[in-house]
């Protein structure tokens, strides 16, 4: 190879802003490389995934509801992730606060008052956390693995809201779909834009990522967890409690993955169904990666990866394509961020001859 | 039914229930005793499930639709290698970065075949053997790929623990910087182990879409893949715990079919719980130990090795 890599003397700080941005124009290359070799136009394909569907009001609503349950899961995501906690079950996570945030919205009848909404989000948030709180406690007293723990415990969430939207929440006068009846208007969040669908879930979204933001910068606490995920050693030696630090990661990503399933239920789709997430849970992970575990630099890989989704249900209408094909962009994005990131550490030297790589003289 | 031939059937399926576990944790086996943990294993399958679904329904053939979804695995994975050993990044977030993309790629090129069936030939047997009264049903008429994930499962655990070159791999997964010195090329023999988990987990969800359940069905391994990565754990690092536990595994799999069956009033949704259930508490059971699970732990495992620093 023409170039070699060698060690940084110290990590760039510019490389660690533009690995993300080299990431997304890559994976923006890549994509319109996959549309050319499935034979679509791919100035067309680039124009219907990445512009028509927010060149509208009604488009950048939409943007922005896709972006509220990325962004919440994702910001308590990092808070683990910066710990090197591993949950990865905050599809899971969300399910469990749309069944207990939903549930609550489903038994309180239409004549609750102003309170039944903040009484549903904070079900939904305890309902995540429960969820998120049995693998931190299976990790701290049986070291039983949290990555598969969450997981496992996201496929049995999925088939818990199954079992209860076929069986005892099934609407009656819903022609036996497997939903559940519609929630009362007192259980739905506000709207906040007429002609979107836009709805209070956004505002509340930021505010908490603001607010990580603010706990991550400045609290004790941060700091020793992110200590126990750099160093973990050094932690121990400081006395930082692990276990402390596994409860306190998995907490937090399962409060705002519940609270992104309560907003998802009151929100956009106003009842329980079977499916009640695309997987925002597992694209959360990308978007607290691609945003460097930072609360602001996941507010902004939300929206991208919410123009993703948006993007791939478009090029389903206007090409035919699989709307699958944002998981797809999903993959690329976090390959080749990871790719990027070798330039933060290492430095590419050019040679100028070629020389088999990996080997040092 | 006679007891004698219920429990011939019964065995049959626990044994066709287990195939693609063992296929899919005998290559995550490899590849963490060679150092590299690759969470990908679910997308793997998923594509290699997808791909040799396609290929069996354009060309008519079970052989070249396996060989395809291997070919597709060993691709998903010749990513991962790129990315977890060429460009030293996290590996699990590499692995989970795979799983997603093959979660997507498979539902892609699925989307065409969506409900569609493969007519799979007739039963295979073995001929002659699987005529002798009892045994030979019970021993000779599997799946070939039954068979195929035995022999693998053998041929490594002869390999890893009784061949020189099987010493070099995992000293690379315990020591990679002894090894290096000696003048073994770690980096080389870890691309190895991880195409190796690729082959496997693509012939691993070849066997489900092409034989297993001959219909193509987005997400149709269900989460096999973590439950082969939580069996290699279950294993600790070891073949022949690997395949109890894969058949143990099965046999859940397949109890869950026969009291659904047997209309005992349980919802299916629980019933289906069972495996992800069963993967937990296994999971407790083992992990409860920690100095052993420490024990077997490859020392490297998850580590990024470069031979330049």
């Amino acid at each position: 190879m023409f170039v070699k890599f060698e060690r940084r003397a110290r990590p760039s700080r510019l490389m660690v802003l533009g690995a993300p941005v080299a990431a997304a124009v890559l994976t923006v290359i890549g994509g319109s490389i996959l549309f050319t070799a499935l034979g679509h136009d791919p100035l067309l394909a680039f124009h219907s995934f990445f512009i028509a569907p927010v060149s509208d009001l009604y488009g950048l609503g939409e943007l922005c509801l896709k972006a509220t349950p990325l962004l919440l899961c994702a910001t308590g995501l990092a808070i683990g992730f910066r710990a090197n906690v591993w949950n990865i079950g905050a599809e899971g996570q969300l399910i469990a606060g749309a069944i207990c945030g939903g549930g609550l919205g489903l038994y309180m009848g239409p004549a609750s008052g102003v309170l039944l909404l903040p009484a549903m989000l904070i079900a939904g948030t305890f309902g995540g956390m429960a969820w998120a709180g049995l693998a931190a406690f299976l990790r701290v007293r049986f070291n039983a693995n949290e990555i598969l723990v969450t997981l496992m415990l996201t496929y049995i969430a999925g088939l818990f809201l199954s079992y209860l939207v076929y069986g005892p929440w099934r609407s009656p006068t819903g022609f036996n779909w497997p939903e559940s009846s519609d929630l009362s208007d007192a259980a739905r969040m506000p709207q906040l834009l007429a002609g979107t669908r836009l709805n209070l879930g956004i505002v509340i979204a930021v505010a908490i990522a603001l607010g990580a933001w603010m706990l991550l910068a400045r609290s004790y606490l941060a700091y020793s967890m992110e200590v126990g995920g750099l160093a973990p050693k050094a932690a121990r030696y400081a006395g930082f409690s692990q276990q402390r630090m596994i409860w306190l990661g998995l907490l937090a990503g399962g409060a705002t993955a519940g609270l992104a399933g309560v907003i998802e239920v009151a929100g956009t789709i106003g009842k329980l169904r079977e499916v009640v997430s695309p997987g925002y849970g597992f694209a959360a992970i990308i978007v607290s990666y691609i945003g460097r575990l930072h609360p602001v630099g996941i507010i902004l890989a939300s929206f991208m990866m919410a123009l993703f989704y948006i993007g791939g249900e478009q090029v389903k209408v206007t090409l035919g394509l699989p709307s699958a094909i944002t998981g797809v962009f999903q993959g690329m994005l976090l390959f080749f961020l990871l790719m990027s990131d070798l330039l933060i550490t290492y430095q590419p030297r050019w040679t100028g001859r070629w020389r088999p790589s990996g080997r040092t003289p | 039914m006679p007891a004698i031939d219920l429990f011939t059937a019964i065995f049959i399926s626990v044994m066709g229930a287990g195939t693609p576990l063992v296929l899919a944790a005998t290559g995550e086996l490899v590849a963490e005793r060679a150092g590299v943990l690759n969470l990908g294993v679910e997308g793997m399958m998923l594509v290699g499930a997808a791909v040799a679904f396609a290929a069996t329904a354009e060309t008519g053939s079970a052989a070249i639709g396996v060989v395809a979804g291997m070919a597709a695995g060993m691709m998903l994975s010749l990513i991962f290698g790129f990315l977890a050993l060429t460009c030293l990044a996290n590996q699990v977030a590499t692995g989970l970065a795979l799983t997603i993309f093959g979660v997507g790629a498979s539902a892609s090129i699925g989307s065409g075949y969506t409900g569609n069936a493969l007519s799979v030939g007739a039963q295979f047997k073995i001929p002659f053997l699987s005529e002798i009264p009892f045994f030979g049903e019970l021993l000779f008429s599997l799946e070939p790929l039954t068979y195929l994930s035995l022999l693998v499962a053998a041929v490594v655990w002869y390999f890893l623990m009784r061949s020189r070159s099987g010493l070099v791999m995992r000293a690379v997964g315990d020591a990679p910087g002894s090894a290096h010195a000696t003048g073994f090329p770690v980096i080389a023999i870890r691309y190895c182990a991880v195409l190796f988990g690729g082959a496997m987990a693509g012939i691993a969800g070849a066997y489900l879409s092409v034989f297993y359940t001959p219909v193509w069905v987005e997400n149709m391994t269900a989460g096999r893949g973590w439950i082969a990565i939580a069996l290699v754990v279950f294993a600790t690092w070891q073949i022949p715990r690997m395949l109890v536990g894969a058949f143990l595994f099965g046999g859940v799999t397949i109890l869950q079919f026969h009291i659904q069956s047997a209309n005992l009033g349980i919802t299916t949704q629980f019933l289906s719980m069972l495996p992800y259930a069963a993967t937990i508490v296994v999971l407790i059971i083992i992990s409860s130990d920690a100095v052993r699970v420490r024990l077997h732990t490859p020392a490297a495992l998850a580590k990024p090795f470069s031979a330049d620093d």
